[in-house]
């Protein structure tokens, strides 16, 4: 629209800055915004266009963007009385990749705190509703993320994923959320919860939009030694050209107790139309399923107790007027800054990393790791990709598991593995329960095969349109 | 009873390169605070380090020099810790695998007399690892401030076994190892702006036994000359202890130069745990046989080795060597004298002695200096010769270092070259003889020393410039001996 000429970019900012006035005293996706930024973003988009100088399909998109990425000038607050005036200097390079893109960077997005809940409901300026009924949780930590797209108040996002936080709400407010490989996209400006387990990834209401998104901000970066010298192929292109049939692994351990029944059933017909399709399904075992969440919340919590030491109220962020001394500094800046859940997992991570416990936690919970990421590999010598539902359940309602940390844990039995593993996840909605809720489908991709993991899930969104509806917060 | 001392050295060196160890920040000494910094040093909210790799070859480098094995993946490892020098507030270190293990510094230990080459020993390492440097308190009345500037400096930590036996063989080892690494370009070393630093583990034992006492750590060693007078100061303070019925407690002891006295820190219990873990931002990065044969290219010979080449070489006598050696600049000069074709022993003491001796006086460094090696070489050269004299090599030597000139031009423009015609020597010795027909008579009689007699008037008549090997020869010829 914006290439034809039918829409300018400024028209399109402006009617998501009036749709986030209209709606988001409900949802509350958004934690900071600057109208004022992003419509000259959009301008001077406008201006390239009109010269003939458009950077392609991104040029002049507002793209929400998750309070834990550095947008230079703009607030960075995590989600955190710790960081609620903190202005980052930087543009993580993400961000330098959307500009150099086009794209306008609009908002910071709402999320649990530090990244860390999958219900939005840690965050420390007050939870993000699901557009889809305001009384239950958009998932998290990313849900202002998904809210924000799924509410029409940015056209695409970007999110962080560290075992489930971009597919989980994605699956829960009904748009596409992509996980990539870990190591695609580079890390730089992401704040850090768990650094070996974080990924950036897309939100869009498409598949189509979410390759477009992956296309600009994915690729090697010298600043992030973690990331991969892969290259980067046109995303949007390979929807069209790759087609199957593929071969798709069910893990039978996915489909167990807890999971309920109205979104297996969305998921088993996902299973059939692939397998219409002439796609051979398998049923495959991931065996080691089972200690994934265990494994997991020794590792993020051990690596989220070091990369949280940064926040002490010395250089930046809260600093407790109570305080005396450098360590009265330290005690009372974190005691203030940090909510409940950020300090169970650093003082969890703090002991499965202490001496006499390390090897017995910690170094254990790495061979776990192992074990989990071979048994996937293994699965791909049978299959080309993997799927499952995203969530064992619906979105469910706001205070319900906030006071049983272990259930909330749960509900990530899913997406866990997948970080763990360093794989790529896509979840797309795969239908709505008889309560309206959205369902998502994930499908669990090879490393660095985003292209085939987003024509897989384009090829099932295509034949179904569930992406046409929209709520109405 | 007596007792030996058991030591051990923790020596942190600043490893010189441009930017720091994990970001493109530069590195610098005395610049205002806080300019040294990026979001990486600052650890601001989503910065991530990347290893600087000129810093993991020096290490590599330094490791080769001294020996020791150098592990085929370098790894890297969270030291956790708060305090407010430590932007992260964990420190990116080498745990359990560092980089170097095993080798072994070469020491000398003073001999009996200044001219005497002393007892050289082997005192093994443990390991070299690499870190990042961590800020600077600077404590106000009221207040303290912290300066980053040094945060992220390329740090290596070079441990050596408990087998230094006192304070002068920590002192010695401390001298060789510093010795080396200023060779290899590894570090400048200079413990005024902080470049080396040195932590001391001491323990005594009754002589003759084998087992290690409870050793105290002796912290803020920050001078080479401290490093002996703490240790030494901490060995009588443990004799004491145990003399007088006590027992040593493991503690860390901070040591004050100034005052020559030490304070306890802080005792066992309040040890950290450091909760090390294997730094997910960081890969581990292969070195192969490839990358090493590349920097073993470029290790210099070891110190020495270097003195032992030039006592035998150049057959310089173990003085002028122990002058020149230490000093990588100097010892390269004297080579470079020697190899210009000067007699190496003339060459050295014109070095070892006017050279620094001028230098010192005009308070220049020897990169400074105008004279250069083949100045020395042509100097020594017109003096082996003949073509000059001793004072005029002096008074040549003297405007060689005020201008820079050759020391040729100078002979030539002062008219300073020795008399070398036959004929006009011939002349003035005859004309000496003739005025002299006394001390001709007793010369001929047997009298040696009336030679000397003739020599006054025919160097006046030569104006100085007559060279008295020549003159000897000629009055001895004619005097029909």
């Amino acid at each position: 629209m914006l290439d034809a000429g039918r829409l300018s970019a400024v028209e399109l900012m402006r009617a998501l800055i009036a749709r986030r006035h209209s709606v988001d005293g409900r949802v509350k996706a958004f934690n900071s915004y600057d109208e004022a930024d992003a419509l000259a973003q959009a301008r001077a988009s406008d201006a390239r266009r009109g010269s003939g100088k458009a950077r392609g399909p991104l040029d002049g998109i507002p793209v929400g963007i998750k309070d834990v990425i550095a947008v230079a000038g703009q607030p960075l607050t995590a989600s955190s009385r710790m960081l609620e005036n903190f202005v980052s200097p930087y543009d993580a390079t993400v961000i330098r990749r959307l500009r150099d893109a086009g794209a306008v960077c609009w908002g910071r997005l709402n999320l649990d705190e530090f990244a860390m809940g999958s219900s939005t409901e840690n965050s420390a300026f007050g939870a993000t509703s699901n557009p889809w009924d305001l009384e239950r949780v958009p998932g998290g930590s990313s849900g202002g993320s998904a809210a924000a797209v799924s509410a029409g108040e940015a056209v695409a996002a970007l999110g962080s994923d560290t075992g489930g936080s971009i597919r989980q709400p994605a699956a829960l407010c009904g748009v596409v959320g992509l996980k990539p490989t870990y190591g695609l996209v580079s890390r730089y400006g992401l704040i850090a919860f768990a650094s070996s387990l974080d990924q950036i990834g897309p939100f869009a209401r498409t598949v189509e939009d979410a390759a477009i998104l992956l296309g600009a901000i994915a690729g090697h970066d010298p600043l992030d030694s973690t990331s991969f010298k892969a290259e980067i192929p046109d995303y949007r292109r390979g929807l069209s050209e790759r087609k199957g049939p593929w071969k798709l692994g069910i893990a039978r351990e996915y489909f167990a107790d807890g999971l309920d029944p109205e979104v297996g059933a969305a998921v088993q017909g996902a299973i059939e139309f692939y397998r219409k399709r002439g796609c051979e399904i398998r049923e495959i075992s991931l065996p080691h399923t089972k200690y994934a969440v265990g494994a997991y919340y020794i590792i993020a919590t051990a690596e989220c107790s070091s990369n949280l030491a940064r926040y002490d109220g010395i250089r930046y962020g809260h600093r407790s007027t109570a305080a005396t001394d450098a360590v009265d500094i330290y005690f009372k800046s974190r005691s203030e800054g940090f909510g409940e859940e950020v300090k169970r997992r650093i003082i969890l991570g703090t002991y499965v990393l202490s001496s006499g416990y390390h090897d017995a936690y910690y170094l254990r919970a790495q061979k776990v790791r192992t074990l989990i990421r071979r048994d996937f590999l293994e699965a791909y010598k049978q299959v080309d990709a993997i799927i499952t539902p995203t969530t064992p359940t619906p979105a469910f309602r706001k205070g319900e598991k906030s006071a049983d940390p272990l259930a909330m844990y749960l509900n990530d039995i899913y997406t866990i593995g997948v970080n763990l593993a360093g794989l790529p996840g896509i979840s797309v909605p795969c239908g709505f329960t008889g309560g309206g809720l959205p369902i998502g489908l994930q499908i669990i991709g090879q490393p660095f095969r985003e292209a085939e993991l987003l024509s897989m899930a384009h090829a099932y969104e295509a034949a179904h349109g569930w992406h046409a509806r929209h709520p109405n917060p | 009873m007596t007792y030996e001392a058991v030591i051990g050295l923790e020596v942190h060196v600043q490893v010189k390169t441009e930017s720091k160890m994990f970001s493109r920040s530069a590195t610098g000494y005395g610049r205002p605070p806080n300019t040294l910094t990026d979001p990486v040093v600052l650890a601001l909210p989503g910065a991530l380090p990347v290893m600087n790799l000129e810093a993991l070859d020096q290490i590599i480098r330094t490791g080769l020099l001294l020996g020791c094995t150098i592990a085929p993946v370098c790894r890297w490892d969270r030291k956790n810790y708060f305090y407010p020098d430590s932007p992260k507030n964990y420190q990116i270190s080498q745990y359990d695998q560092p980089i170097c293990l095993g080798g072994a510094v070469e020491i000398e230990l003073p001999g009996s007399a200044r001219n005497i080459m002393g007892e050289h020993k082997r005192i093994p390492l443990t390991r070299i690892h690499l870190e990042e440097d961590v800020g600077k308190l600077n404590h106000g009345a009221a207040d303290s401030l912290v300066d980053f500037n040094r945060a992220g400096t390329p740090l290596m930590e070079i441990v050596s076994e408990p087998a230094l036996h006192g304070a002068d063989e920590a002192f010695a080892y401390l001298t060789a190892l510093r010795t080396v690494i200023v060779y290899g370009g590894i570090s400048d070393c200079d413990m005024e702006k902080g470049q080396l630093r040195c932590d001391a583990n001491i323990s005594i034992r009754p002589a003759g036994t084998s087992s290690l006492g409870t050793k105290v750590e002796l912290k803020n060693l920050n001078s080479i000359s401290f490093v002996r007078d703490g240790i030494a100061h901490e060995i009588r303070r443990q004799r004491a202890v145990v003399e007088s019925g006590g027992t040593v407690v493991q503690e860390t002891r901070d040591y004050d130069g100034q005052t020559g006295a030490s304070q306890s820190l802080r005792s066992k219990e309040q040890a950290h745990d450091y909760r090390y873990f294997p730094d997910p931002d960081l890969m581990p990065v292969k070195v192969d046989e490839d990358w090493k044969a590349r920097l073993r290219a470029t290790c210099p010979e070891l110190p020495f080795d270097k003195q032992r080449r030039f006592m035998e070489a150049y057959r310089l006598p173990y003085t002028v060597t122990s002058v020149l050696i230490p000093d990588l600049e100097l010892s390269n000069y004297f080579e470079e004298a020697a190899r210009s074709g000067a007699r190496p022993q003339a060459a050295a003491n014109w070095i070892v002695n006017d050279l620094q001796r001028e230098l010192g006086a005009a308070r220049i460094s020897l990169s400074e200096s105008k004279v250069r090696p083949a100045h020395i070489a042509a100097l020594v050269g017109l003096i082996e010769s003949g073509a000059i004299l001793g004072h005029a090599a002096k008074e040549v030597f003297a405007e060689m270092f005020a201008n820079g000139d050759a020391p040729e031009a100078i002979v030539d423009r002062k008219g300073l070259r020795t008399n070398t015609d036959a004929g006009e020597l011939e002349r003035w010795c005859r004309e000496a003889i003739a005025s002299n027909p006394k001390s001709e008579a007793d010369f001929k009689a047997g009298k040696d020393s009336a030679l000397n007699a003739f020599k006054g008037p025919v160097m006046r008549a030569a104006k100085g410039k007559a060279d008295p090997k020549a003159v000897d020869a000629t009055l001895r010829r004619l005097l029909g001996q």
